[in-house]
């Protein structure tokens, strides 16, 4: 049964914008992130990495360094347990142990460059860096494959020889498809019949990473009763132990995780890397083993987002309704597979109601990293694809771009491509919060300055926001201050963001919720902050949390006054008699006097959530190309979003900001840029060119707010939308500005220059 | 009786049928029902007794938190989708 709401439109707390609880410690750099991590007798560790992106390992000899003096210990495959291939559940995600182990230290090949073949743990950091350069790999290399096209030619190298891949319910083998799903929706052949114009565009986008600024680390202990304490930045503490003790086969409960402060995730730390390692490290030489990543392990060797082909196919009549589509949807799932196709067919007609759909979907390995959850995971790349192909339509029939989508959204009662009925969501409120917005409504000078032409493009994008497990733990001091205790690392002012929740139930100021993430053994089970869940769940498990606090502490009222219970009543902070005027007591009042009632009182509150019922997003941009070079500079951003409710108004519009840089740098710049050995040739932020402050203009934003009737203040989610609709929103500008549509990421100079060449002639 | 719509990719179980009526009260009534019509279906389903890691089970509008508990209320449409992220998601 789902409780549902009608939420207030006053509050005392939400909306407001407080100063984060952390916030000092992070700008003064107080804060502890894992690099900083420091304990005594600890070593360092380091992992020798394959140079090659397919080979088969013949033999790893480690015994010259470890008679490195300094070394202390040396990890191979053959020091992990043999695992069954079998997927186990992780919240947001699945791991297969079997691929996820080979993936941490390689056995028997090595599937992408920088694949860890071996590690080792020594007094000092240069001292385990000499080591590795002494352990000797015998490989044999092989012909590798970094694309779905290559990866899918018939004369492919194979990748996993044990790979049993699922072609619609069929299994295959000997083959680098992992799996290809199919949706149907009533037909779409008979659809296109009735279309007066259909148009089908083919999309390639290279793989991205999520780039974010502290690399990967881990700190483990394995002491002498076999139990493990790991110091880690994770996006999961929980999802980090239940990780790592399946790799390692050990009971969860040997394991404690302490998240430390996060320098980014956006999916990439969810996955373990260096954990299993360092405690492999650790209980082999009796100390604290600490690794921290370069950044050249980090794009190499951790999950980015899928490169791969979309090709969609959208056929609309003279009403301007769209009739039918399709669309066919292959994506690089790294070394092993599980990339985030399942979503993207999910994601791909999304904002649209159409009758007839098809969409075809593939999982495809290749010689790259194993791709992981990044932001909105595969809905990007699709976005891209149909909404540069209805943004084509609107041009063709000339029709407003507007106008159409809203003639076409999604809305409550809609059945999604994939089956499921859309419950109450917020396109169309966006979507005429976008029509009515200063940015969609200036004027356009098409021809600035200088030979630039300038151009303004459109589009829409969806995430599903997803619920999950969290859990909330509260106390309360002599003070009237409440300690808050989660398990969600705090991800773009999560802690703040929860906190207010709890305070606005208990009638507290935000600083008067005191939020700290806590370990694995000190909270309940909670899942990642990932899927735009923490502020919706676990601010969900902080107001029944705070109402069960109010409840005991309504006891301790009526114990102190000698009335029952039933008589107390608690609003806006103030305990008080129903009856007697004269008993009433401020939350900070009564906190005070609790001494002889009984004890602390505490609270707890966890929840297991079904998704929020879905974010959208309507994104506007600006760019000026220079058709000489082709540099395009995006000169004006708006983000248009359906919150459900911001908690904290900053924090969501920082999300909405964040999302469309990550999206506009996915748009124009980002790539891994492969070399024709299967290698990244582009492995650091100087080559891997992300944007920068100076290279965007200030992203407006307008919070919509069409409240999420399944939360209690119909929070529905924000981090994950604003980087689905960048790419095409980019895509689309170009096009009004140069005439040119762009079928690829990243829109780059050379390949600006090169469609309008291609058009001119 | 819950709306049970049959995934493209398991629709061989169902010669071919793409929506029917299964009766159950809950979710794990309802594939147990689903098996007994169309026998194998089931395996590609639950695992372990719950549901397959990577497979969601949209009920109503939402996919359930409590998997093979899930109460179901009449008419209610179940659809078997890819879980979120990650995973090879396949049916």
């Amino acid at each position: 049964m789902v409780a549902t709401f009608e939420p207030k439109q006053e509050y005392r707390v939400i909306g407001t914008r407080p100063i984060r609880h952390d916030g000092y410690d992070k700008v003064t750099g107080r804060a502890i992130y894992g690099a900083d991590v420091k304990m005594p007798g600890m070593v360092w560790a380091d992992a020798l990495r394959s140079p090659h992106a397919h080979a088969i390992i013949k033999s790893v000899d480690t015994s010259e360094a470890e008679s490195l003096p300094g070394v202390l210990a040396v990890a191979t495959a053959a020091d992990m347990p043999a695992l069954e291939g079998k997927e186990v559940d992780l919240g947001e995600g699945t791991v297969n142990f079997k691929w996820a182990s080979d993936n941490i230290l390689a056995s028997d090949k090595a599937l992408y460059a920088g694949h860890v073949i071996a590690a080792v743990a020594a007094i000092d950091r240069n001292t385990a860096q000499e080591a590795i350069k002494r352990i000797e790999v015998e490989y044999e290399p092989l012909p590798s494959a970094t694309n779905v096209a290559e990866a899918l030619a018939d004369d492919a190298p194979v990748l996993l020889l044990d790979l049993q891949g699922n072609d619609l319910g069929e299994k295959v083998s000997n083959t680098n498809m992992a799996a290809h799903n199919r949706h149907e929706l009533g037909n779409p052949e008979k659809g296109f019949e009735q279309c007066s114009l259909i148009v089908e565009r083919e999309f390639t986008m290279q793989m991205v990473h999520q780039g974010y600024i502290e690399p990967h680390n881990a700190t483990a202990f394995w002491d002498e009763e076999d139990r493990i304490r790991i110091w880690t930045s994770t996006q999961g503490a929980f999802p980090v132990r239940k990780q790592t003790a399946g790799l390692l086969d050990l009971d969860e409960s040997r394991l404690k995780v302490t998240p430390l402060e996060i320098g980014g995730g956006f999916g990439g730390k969810i996955p373990v890397y260096l954990e299993p390692i360092a405690a492999i490290l650790s209980r082999k030489s009796g100390r604290p083993v600490k690794m921290v990543m370069d950044r050249k392990n980090v794009f190499e060797a951790t999950g980015p987002a899928p490169g791969g082909k979309v090709r969609v196919k959208i056929g609309v009549d003279d009403n301007g309704k769209i009739i039918a589509a399709t669309s066919d949807i292959y994506f690089e799932a790294g070394a092993y597979p599980g990339s985030a196709v399942g979503a993207a067919e999910q994601c791909v007609f999304a904002c649209y109601d159409i009758p007839h759909t098809r969409i075809d979907s593939y999982d495809v390995v290749v010689n790259k990293p194993k791709s992981a959850a990044y932001r909105a995971p595969g809905s990007p790349q699709v976005a891209m694809a149909t909404e540069s192909v209805v943004d084509e339509i609107c041009e063709k029939k000339g029709w407003d771009k507007i106008d159409f989508r809203l003639k076409n959204a999604a809305k409550e009662g809609t059945r999604r491509a994939d089956g499921p009925i859309y419950p109450r969501i917020g396109l169309i409120e966006t979507l005429e919060a976008s029509q009515k917005s200063p940015h969609w409504n200036a004027p356009l000078d098409p021809d600035p300055d200088n030979g630039r032409k300038r151009g303004r493009g459109i589009a829409a994008g969806y995430w599903f926001n997803v619920g999950l497990k969290s859990a909330v733990n509260l106390s309360v001091n002599e003070d009237g201050v409440v300690s808050l205790v989660e398990g969600s690392t705090d991800i773009g002012g999560t802690r703040a963001s929860v906190a207010m929740q709890a305070a606005e139930v208990l009638g507290l100021e935000a600083h008067e919720v005191r939020p700290v993430v806590a370990d694995t053994e000190s909270i309940g089970y909670t899942d990642v902050t990932g899927g735009s869940r923490v502020c919706y769940a676990t601010g969900y498990a902080a107001f029944i949390a705070a109402n069960n606090l109010a409840d005991e502490m309504k006891k301790r009222a009526a114990m102190l006054w000698g009335i029952d219970v039933s008589d107390v009543h608690f609003q806006d902070g103030v305990f008080s008699s129903k009856t007697d005027p004269e008993l009433n007591l401020h939350f900070r009042e009564l906190a005070g006097k609790l001494g002889d009632t009984g004890g602390a009182v505490t609270s707890t509150g966890s929840v297991d959530l079904e998704d929020a019922g879905g974010g959208f997003g309507v994104h506007i941009a600006d760019v000026d190309v220079d058709p000489e070079t082709g540099k395009t500079d995006v000169t004006r951003y708006t983000v248009v979003q359906d919150a459900g409710k911001a908690i904290h108004p900053a924090y969501v519009e920082g999300q909405m900001q964040g999302g469309a840089v990550q999206g506009i740098g996915w748009a124009l710049n980002e790539e891994y840029y492969m070399e024709n050995d299967g290698v990244m040739a582009n492995s650091t932020f100087l080559d891997y060119r992300m944007p920068t402050s100076l290279d965007l203009p200030n992203i407006e934003t307008i919070i919509v707010e069409v409240p999420n009737p399944i939360h209690p203040f119909g929070v529905r989610g924000v981090g994950e939308v604003p980087i689905a609709p960048p790419l095409a929103t980019v895509a689309n500008a170009i096009h009004d500005a140069v005439g040119v549509r762009l079928l690829e990421t990243p829109m780059k100079a050379g390949n600006i220059v090169e469609a309008l060449e291609k058009e001119n002639s | 009786m819950a709306q049970v719509f049959i995934p493209f990719n398991l629709r061989k179980h169902t010669e071919g049928v793409t929506e029917l009526g299964v009766p159950g009260k809950t979710l794990g009534q309802v594939i147990d029902n689903l098996e007994k019509k169309f026998p194998g279906i089931k395996e590609s389903l639950v695992e372990d007794g719950k549901l397959k890691p990577g497979v969601s089970a949209v009920c109503g509008h939402a996919a359930t938190r409590r998997g093979l508990l899930q109460p179901l209320e009449e008419n209610t449409e179940v659809h078997f989708v890819p879980a979120i992220s990650g995973g090879t998601g396949t049916l």
